[in-house]
């Protein structure tokens, strides 16, 4: 480049690392509005992830199983701790909590298709249960949540498991909010609350405050429910080790840990990008907690927070999970963010693939909406088929690399098949950097 | 009437005993002696009988209940009636923390006092206290009346949605968008029904009448601390 005066070179413009175009264009959205970014989705940023972990696959001194033909299992039971019925799953993915209200009914009827389908469970959330949702989905896990909207002894009967949520990986600590706009007349009754207003989700239980509190909230939910069904504990992904072991040692029969890349309906983009840890940094946290009481197995772990694909379902078994659950990558196979409303998305300001407005109620893929014009779009028969199509694309591919680390049951996997190809996933995951039996902190060399 | 020791029956069996009475029992009065301050006691009832506890009960006595009276002759602790749907619980002692969280419907009668967070998140249940209560009582109350004959503690109804609040004595302070509101006639005439059920010999006229000036229900960042 050069001045255009004289025609000395002169020095390329270049653009800040710190002070990017986006975060300058941040700045100057803040500067004019006064308000922080709220929107929905879990972190943006890139992370250390399953991606920086490898499988070893077999070799000299690991007999692989032949791909097609011999038996690789995939059954997972959840509760066997105290519950009389645990849950029985076909495959070791679920569908995570995700609110009736945040979501529309259509959608929550075809994730209860979808998982009924491929022999899984599914989840509410905030707001409580509908018809359509305990209908369609065989095994439905009734979420207790600070809010208490909706909640009603009746329903917590004709649930299949209770999750009690202390947390979530994309706000730990924080509570939720649900915009007017998203309020129609059925959620707005169904949370008792009127029309049109805000719906804040309280960040914390109105009516117990530690772990000695929930051992006896979870005693009553017990015998509320004749100790019939699970009680699972939600928590982010904040201090696995703590968490987990408090949460063993309140009664939990299942923990469910959700990493920072966990979506929500909406909050802060602050607290989105900057509040928790990435999943793979509190898989092997609360396995350790887990196995230091005895309990690794008996109380069983489900993780969450970015998993995609086959491969992330097995890495994150591999480092001690039971099961997975998947929120975000469920919401895309229905349709979520599909370039066949580019047109929309772009009228809305945004792409697809970045669309995460979810609270304001606009979504042309039908899905985070309440507008019934909107919610149309969405046939929930479709939706459940797709979704049951992925997870069975998921299952085959976890079992595809279990086979080839010699593994007949997904719960075989283990740290040892696999490698970090970064120090900071090595780090994070305690799993061997690869080409050496090392990672930061471990005392071998 | 059922007589049942908790000591010698335990917490389970007496729970599943009660849970099992059907809409039309013919058991319908039931006694529980020796509570010795046990959780969880009568939670989850689901049909029309009479609980009476003799004695002081531990955390979420009555929680859930629908349809079923349960009268607690002793001090209740945390979270007495959590998320009652309905019928009515009356307790002639105190109360600790959290009474009637999120209840969505019935009646709760403490005769003594309440702790903090009384009513904290109710959604549609009628609580009368006959003492004093604690701090952030109503918290995100979202509807419901909440009838206190005695005085109020700090942040009183704070970040309120739709519940009414009648204080007969004082209150230290009024929580985010709790604001004191006319009682109007139709304001008496609840409140009058609510301390005859509630057996409050107290004087509607002798209340102040607090509810949400609304100006939380849609985000705004001027509101923001």
């Amino acid at each position: 480049m050069k001045d255009d005066t004289n025609g000395i070179p002169r020095t390329v413009p270049i653009q800040s690392a710190t002070f990017s175009n986006p975060v300058n264009a941040e700045i100057r959205r803040a500067a004019a509005t006064g308000i922080y970014d709220i929107r929905g989705g879990g972190a943006k940023r890139k992370l250390p992830h399953f991606d920086d972990l490898l499988f070893l696959g077999a070799s000299i001194s690991r007999y692989p199983l032949e791909g097609y033909r011999e038996k690789c299992e995939t059954s997972v039971t959840l509760g066997t701790r105290f519950a009389k019925n645990p849950i029985q799953l076909d495959i070791p993915i679920t569908i995570a909590g995700m609110s009736f209200g945040a979501l529309s009914g259509p959608a929550k009827e075809a994730l209860g298709r979808g998982a009924t389908l491929a022999g899984t469970s599914t989840t509410t959330g905030d707001g409580g249960m509908t018809d359509e949702e305990r209908g369609h989905s065989d095994k439905l896990v009734y979420q207790y949540l600070p809010s208490r909207y909706g909640m009603n002894p009746d329903d917590l009967r004709r649930a299949d498991a209770i999750e009690i949520v202390v947390g979530q990986g994309a706000k730990p600590g924080g509570g939720g909010m649900l915009l007017g706009q998203k309020i129609s007349d059925r959620v707005a009754e169904m949370r008792n609350l009127p029309k049109g207003i805000d719906q804040r989700s309280a960040c914390r239980h109105p009516d117990w405050t530690g772990p000695d509190d929930l051992e006896i909230k979870i005693l009553e939910l017990r015998e509320i429910t004749g100790w019939r069904v699970p009680i699972y504990i939600k928590v982010g992904g904040a201090r696995p080790y703590f968490d987990t072991t408090l949460a063993v040692k309140a009664g939990a029969d299942v923990v469910v840990l959700d990493g920072m890349q966990g979506g929500t309906a909406a909050t802060q983009d602050v607290f989105i990008e900057h509040v928790g840890q990435p999943i793979i940094a509190c898989i092997r946290e609360a396995v350790r907690a887990l196995q230091d009481l005895g309990m690794h197995r008996e109380v069983q772990l489900v993780v969450s927070g970015g998993i995609r694909t086959g491969a992330d379902v097995a890495k994150a078994m591999a480092m001690g999970a039971d099961a997975v659950a998947i929120g975000t990558a469920a919401l895309i196979a229905l349709g979520d963010n599909d370039p066949k409303w580019e047109a929309e998305y772009n009228a809305l300001g945004t792409t697809a693939g970045a669309y995460d407005d979810w609270h304001e109620g606009n979504d042309p893929a039908g899905i985070t909406t309440q507008d019934p014009d909107l919610m149309a779009r969405l046939d929930p028969v479709e939706g459940g088929r797709r979704l049951n199509n992925y997870l069975k694309v998921m299952t085959l591919e976890a079992q595809t690399i279990a086979r080839a680390c010699g593994k007949n049951h997904l719960h075989n996997l283990e740290p040892e098949d696999l490698c970090a190809v970064t120090l900071e996933a090595a780090a994070m995951a305690k799993i061997p950097l690869a080409g050496t039996n090392w990672y930061p902190g471990c005392e071998k060399e | 009437m059922q007589t049942i020791d908790l000591q010698d029956t335990g917490l389970r069996s007496l729970n599943q005993m009660l849970h099992d009475q059907a809409e039309t029992t013919n058991q319908t009065v039931w006694e529980i002696d020796n509570p010795k301050g046990a959780h969880a006691i009568a939670c989850g009832l689901d049909a029309p009988i009479e609980v009476v506890v003799k004695g002081s009960t531990g955390y979420y006595c009555a929680g859930m209940n629908k349809e079923a009276t349960v009268r607690i002759k002793g001090s209740a602790g945390p979270g007495v009636a959590e998320n009652m749907m309905s019928g009515s619980v009356i307790i002639d002692g105190d109360a600790s923390q959290y009474a009637g969280a999120t209840g969505h419907g019935g009646l709760l009668v403490i005769k003594g006092n309440a702790s903090s967070r009384c009513g904290i998140s109710m959604k549609g249940i009628d609580i009368v206290v006959h003492g004093n209560i604690g701090h952030m009582s109503a918290f995100m109350a979202q509807s419901g009346n909440l009838v206190v004959c005695g005085d109020a503690g700090e942040a009183l109804g704070d970040s309120l949605y739709e519940a009414r609040l009648f204080v007969r004595g004082s209150v230290k302070s009024l929580g985010a968008d709790c604001v004191e509101k006319e009682m109007r006639p139709e304001h008496l005439e609840i409140l009058r029904d609510l301390l005859e059920r509630g057996e409050c010999n107290a004087k509607a006229e002798e209340f102040r009448r607090y509810g949400s000036a609304r100006k939380l229900y849609n985000f705004n960042i001027d509101n923001a601390y």
